[in-house]
């Protein structure tokens, strides 16, 4: 046993779901594809005028990419569950923790980074000028991983249960107000001529905190719905 | 050496088997018997401490696995009811993925040979899903060949699904490892010979 | 509610002082009988009491006329949600961490409770906020967090009623509890930092300069009887859950059969 041996265990598991998620390219597409009806949605309902689309743009495309990534959740640890590979995650020589973070990673790749490289281009039609855009990205990218780890616990809680998926929103969707507060808070900040400088210094810190306990309670939570 | 005293099992409610004990030498082999819902799956569950026994303890050389953790872990081999394979992967890629988490000594070209001898020569790089059952199975009971130094081996249901040739190919590969000390727990519905210095009978259920 | 517990092993002092004795669900379910039955009366006596000072003694209010009596509801109520989910929490986490039964059962027991006083507390809100600002609803960082927490009660209730087997209910209800707890905070601070930013819709609902003696006197009796009603309330239904979860037991079916002549 070598002292590299957690950091091989995690990339071993890292590259095997992104190699899976290269193999199911579709699943990936339809989170995408979800998060770009939502937010086309939102004119449709209140009406094309630009001046209300840029006002609501913030709060619009980040609640957008939040459904987006919470809908996305139910494929963390299902796949795995259902076929046996999460027994063997559980029972490999190595901290549950830091595999749960390895398989969280690979979810964020896979998921939030083309939420937050497609957001800025959604944007552009709700007429989101050029700092704002910026900070909206820097925000997601802040943000967004924050959503997988808090979420990465609901969706190892609600394993195998019936109805998963509404449970599963329920109980997440609660969790997440912080996040959505300062990611679109930055952006108003900056479309209102203020600095985003203290709403991403929040993100970051919830990312932090996120990253320290999230992993370790979503493998508690995996031990009691593996019981 | 693995100990159990006095295990209970509750499932939804019900009682599935209780004061269940056992101790188990190197060389051991122990099969569990039992009807279908007798609670062989949920004991062979509680000795990989994935499952929690509603009373009792399990020993491993004396001292409690729950407390042992990633040490216990490391010894053990599991294989459970479902096969623990990726479809989307092929079976080396499974082979590998499994083996380099059991933090084996493995290259391409072992986990190529080991997959040749359970049969599997031909269908190393296609994606699992479509293999047969029984071809599945093989690629799950591969990982064993890299698993001597696990000095304890829990499997439930080995044979299931396998021909006749594989049958005995696993049941010479579980004598060897018998021979040369482990202990495996395992589950069958077949009557398969497996030898063993010491062999011990669990029969569950009333 | 573990003083419950302490008055209990109290009634058993001759030998060793047994706190266990209690924490068994069979011994617990006559004495929580007991205990909530008091408890209830308290809470009947004492709301009596907090309800004749709401509407008699308190005085009018120079500003808000008769209609912030509501306030003797409201305020327990929402007191009574915030304490209830740290008291559940707390149950909940014991159970994980000391795999003992009863505490999960109580924690259990609390969330319905809970989330009733949190939507009481909302519910008169709305009632006052009708009267005071002329909308049932405003989006005030109390108002909201008070929502947010009644969705965390009602996801504590979902996932343990989607969880067919008691264990994992709960032992999986006190990982999200103890998650909701840490969150809470977070929460709380992060709705009032939102509130602050958009300043127009913002009413604070604590501005009350000058309370009356009597009004906070009134308030608090109010608080004690919502307290105690909570107590009666969850052990009332704790001794539901205990019923179903030992319904295989003997001493259960003797119950059944009419012959525990204590509870």
């Amino acid at each position: 046993m070598s002292a590299s041996a957690p950091l091989a265990a995690f990339a071993c598991v890292l590259r095997r779901d992104l190699l899976l998620a290269l193999r199911r390219r579709s699943d990936v597409a339809t989170t995408l594809f979800f998060f770009v009806i939502v937010v086309t949605l939102f004119p449709l309902g209140v009406g094309p005028e630009m001046s209300l689309l840029r006002t609501m743009a913030p709060g619009v495309l980040w609640v957008a990419a939040l459904l987006a990534s919470m809908l996305a959740l139910g494929r963390l640890f299902a796949g795995d569950y259902a076929d046996g590979t999460l027994e063997q995650l559980v029972l490999a020589p190595h901290p549950l923790g830091l595999l749960v973070g390895a398989k969280i990673a690979a979810h964020w790749l896979v998921t939030g980074l083309p939420l937050v490289l497609l957001a800025p281009l959604l944007g552009l039609a709700f007429d989101m000028r050029a700092e704002a855009l910026g900070t909206l990205t820097l925000s997601l990218l802040l943000g967004t991983p924050t959503l997988g780890l808090i979420g990465a616990i609901g969706a190892a809680l609600t394993l195998g249960l019936r109805g998963a998926g509404l449970l599963l929103s329920l109980l997440v969707l609660p969790l997440y107000i912080p996040v959505l507060i300062f990611g679109a808070g930055a952006v108003e900040a900056v479309a209102g001529g203020l600095g985003p400088g203290a709403h991403l210094s929040v993100l970051g810190a919830l990312l932090v905190l996120a990253l320290f306990f999230a992993p370790w309670a979503a493998a508690l939570a995996l031990r009691i719905s593996l019981e | 050496m693995l100990v159990a005293n006095g295990l209970e099992c509750v499932r939804g409610g019900r009682r599935l088997f209780r004061a269940v004990g056992f101790e188990l030498d190197p060389g051991t082999a122990l099969e569990v018997q039992g009807a279908n819902g007798s609670g062989k799956t949920s004991l062979l569950r509680m000795l990989c401490g994935l499952l929690a026994p509603a009373a009792g303890e399990i020993l491993w050389n004396g001292a409690d696995i729950r407390t042992l953790g990633e040490a216990y872990r490391g010894e053990l081999v599991y294989l459970g009811h479902q096969n623990a394979i990726k479809d989307d992967l092929s079976a080396l890629e499974n082979l590998l993925v499994s083996e380099t988490l059991a933090e084996s000594a493995v290259t391409p070209a072992a986990a190529r040979d080991s997959l040749a001898r359970l049969g599997l020569a031909g269908c190393a790089d296609l994606p699992t899903r479509v293999l047969s059952q029984g071809q599945k199975r093989r690629v799950a009971l591969a990982r064993l060949l890299f698993r001597e130094r696990c000095r304890l081996w829990v499997l439930d249901e080995p044979f299931v699904a396998l021909d006749q040739q594989a049958v005995r190919e696993i049941a010479a590969i579980i004598a060897a490892q018998l021979g040369g000390g482990g202990i495996v727990v395992y589950t069958t519905h077949q009557e398969v010979a497996v030898a063993a210095p010491r062999r011990t009978e669990l029969r569950l259920g009333r | 509610m573990d003083r419950h517990i302490r008055v209990g092993a109290r009634r058993r002092v001759r030998g060793a002082i047994n706190l266990y004795y209690y924490a068994a669900p069979r011994t617990f379910y006559p004495l929580a009988g007991r205990m909530a039955r008091v408890f209830y009366a308290v809470a009947v006596v004492l709301g009596a009491i907090g309800l004749y000072i709401a509407f008699f003694v308190a005085p009018t209010d120079a500003q808000q006329g008769e209609g912030y009596r509501i306030i003797f509801l409201h305020v327990p109520a929402a007191w009574m949600s915030m304490f209830l989910y740290v008291v559940m929490a707390f149950w909940a986490a014991v159970g994980l961490a000391f795999n003992t039964r009863l505490s999960s059962m109580m924690a259990q027991a609390i969330a319905p409770t809970g989330a009733w006083m949190a939507f009481l507390a909302l519910w008169t809100g709305a009632l006052w906020g009708k009267p005071m600002w002329g909308t049932w609803w405003v989006w005030d960082a109390r108002l909201t967090s008070e929502l947010i927490l009644l969705f965390l009660y009602l996801g504590f209730m979902a996932l343990q009623a989607a969880i067919d087997d008691p264990r994992r209910a709960d032992r999986a209800g006190a990982v999200l509890a103890i998650v909701g707890v840490v969150n809470v905070p977070i929460i709380y601070f992060s709705v009032q930092w939102w509130n602050t930013l958009h300043q127009g819709a913002s009413v604070s609902l604590t501005r009350s300069p000058s309370m009356a003696a009597t009004m906070l006197w009134g308030m608090l009796v109010m608080a004690l009887a919502f307290w105690m009603y909570c107590l009666g309330a969850t052990l009332t239904r704790v001794r539901a859950i205990i019923l179903e979860r030992e319904r295989r037991s003997d001493w259960a079916h003797e119950l059944a059969l009419g012959k525990e002549r204590d509870a």
